[in-house]
């Protein structure tokens, strides 16, 4: 309650107060931390699974990493009731990753497609 | 407003400092949760040039990154997997504790998220110990398993159906390369580790003693993001170095 107190005094927004100190309930730590223990089994037992190609285990794999990763980051990294500059960060981290990603795999694979003496 | 240091009245209260340079609490709080962000997002770039690099043998040499995957014991991934996010679960309780005001739960928490971050690093050790005993680090003492150097020949054909040396060299280069990246790997997200662990450690001292303004909610939280993000990356580490084939 000291806070709403200080807010008071200093004239914050609401707004900018809840992004701040927003207090998210044991439970729902406990509810996305069993999430991540499901999805934990789920990797696993998707890695025993023939799925016909080593591709789509990859693909399945990668999958299930990035909910957990978005899990994570949304609730135990609090981005999901932060600031708005928050999430342009964060979700800017991924147009660098999306850049680098593609445009080193798209030299590596395109080098074979065209015969160029010297290449 | 008030000067910044801890020696006020106000320290080891619940009442956070106001750093001269702010406006106000809030202002103070995004803007070192922002600085915190900043840095992670030049560590999500670190570790993917290092998955890129990953994704480019992987894909000139598949094979051989599934052989070498083999090696990998993938229940003490599991293991190791579980520790991570149960301390991620122990370090987000704790800045949920600074928030409410709780200082004995910091403390409570904090420590166990040191003790999981120690049991983390102590597997990995004994991991890397196994694969080391094996001539499986990386330089003049590696050695392809005679198994895995078999199976590299069979696939090693060129478009005319017949053995290529050059691909087979090449095969047997890219296995090593799968141990390169996975020392490397590990070992930079084992440094971040224990850079967190050491963090984790001195924080619940600070908190043990009240050092902190305001139960140290925005340091805390701070803390907390880091560790989180070494967690993330551990959880793409582990289906790319484990889960093959």
């Amino acid at each position: 309650m000291q806070h709403h107190h200080q807010s008071s005094q200093l004239h914050q927004s609401a707004e900018a107060h809840e992004q701040s100190h927003h207090v998210i309930a044991v439970k729902t730590y406990l509810m996305i931390y069993l999430a991540l223990m499901l999805l934990l089994a789920l990797t696993v037992g998707a890695y025993f699974l023939d799925m016909g190609s080593h591709q789509i285990n990859l693909a399945v794999a990668m999958t299930i990493a990035v909910v957990k990763a978005v899990l994570i980051v949304l609730f135990f990294m609090h981005v999901y009731y932060s600031a708005p500059l928050t999430w342009i960060t964060a979700v800017g981290s991924l147009l660098w990753v999306g850049l680098l990603l593609a445009f080193l795999l798209a030299d590596y694979f395109s080098r074979g497609w065209l015969d160029i003496l010297g290449k | 407003m008030q000067a910044s240091t801890s020696t006020l009245p106000d320290a080891g209260t619940g009442r956070q400092i106001l750093l001269s340079h702010f406006d106000d609490l809030d202002q103070q709080h995004l803007s070192s949760n922002l600085g915190m962000w900043f840095f992670l997002v030049s560590e999500v770039m670190f570790f993917s040039g290092l998955i890129g690099a990953y994704a480019v043998y992987r894909a000139l040499s598949p094979v051989a990154f599934e052989r070498a995957s083999g090696h990998m014991d993938l229940w003490v991934g599991f293991f190791n997997t579980l520790v991570l996010l149960t301390s991620s679960l122990t370090m987000a309780l704790a800045v949920r504790c600074s928030q409410i005001g709780d200082n004995r739960g910091i403390v409570r928490y904090l420590i166990a998220t040191a003790v999981l971050g120690t049991v983390f690093l102590g597997v990995k050790g004994f991991e890397w110990k196994q694969e080391i005993d094996h001539h499986l680090l990386p330089g003049p003492h590696f050695v392809v398993p005679a198994e895995d150097a078999e199976a590299l020949r069979a696939v090693s054909v060129g478009t005319d159906g017949q053995f290529d040396p050059v691909k087979y060299a090449r095969n047997l280069g890219h296995f090593q390369m799968m141990f390169v990246l996975y020392f490397f790997m590990t070992g930079v997200h084992a440094f971040h580790m224990i850079v967190g662990v050491a963090a984790v450690l001195i924080f619940a001292v600070l908190a043990q003693i009240r050092w902190f303004s305001g139960y140290g909610t925005t340091q805390i939280e701070v803390l907390g993001l880091y560790w989180h993000f070494v967690d993330v990356v551990w959880v793409f580490l582990y289906p790319l170095l484990y889960l093959i084939g």
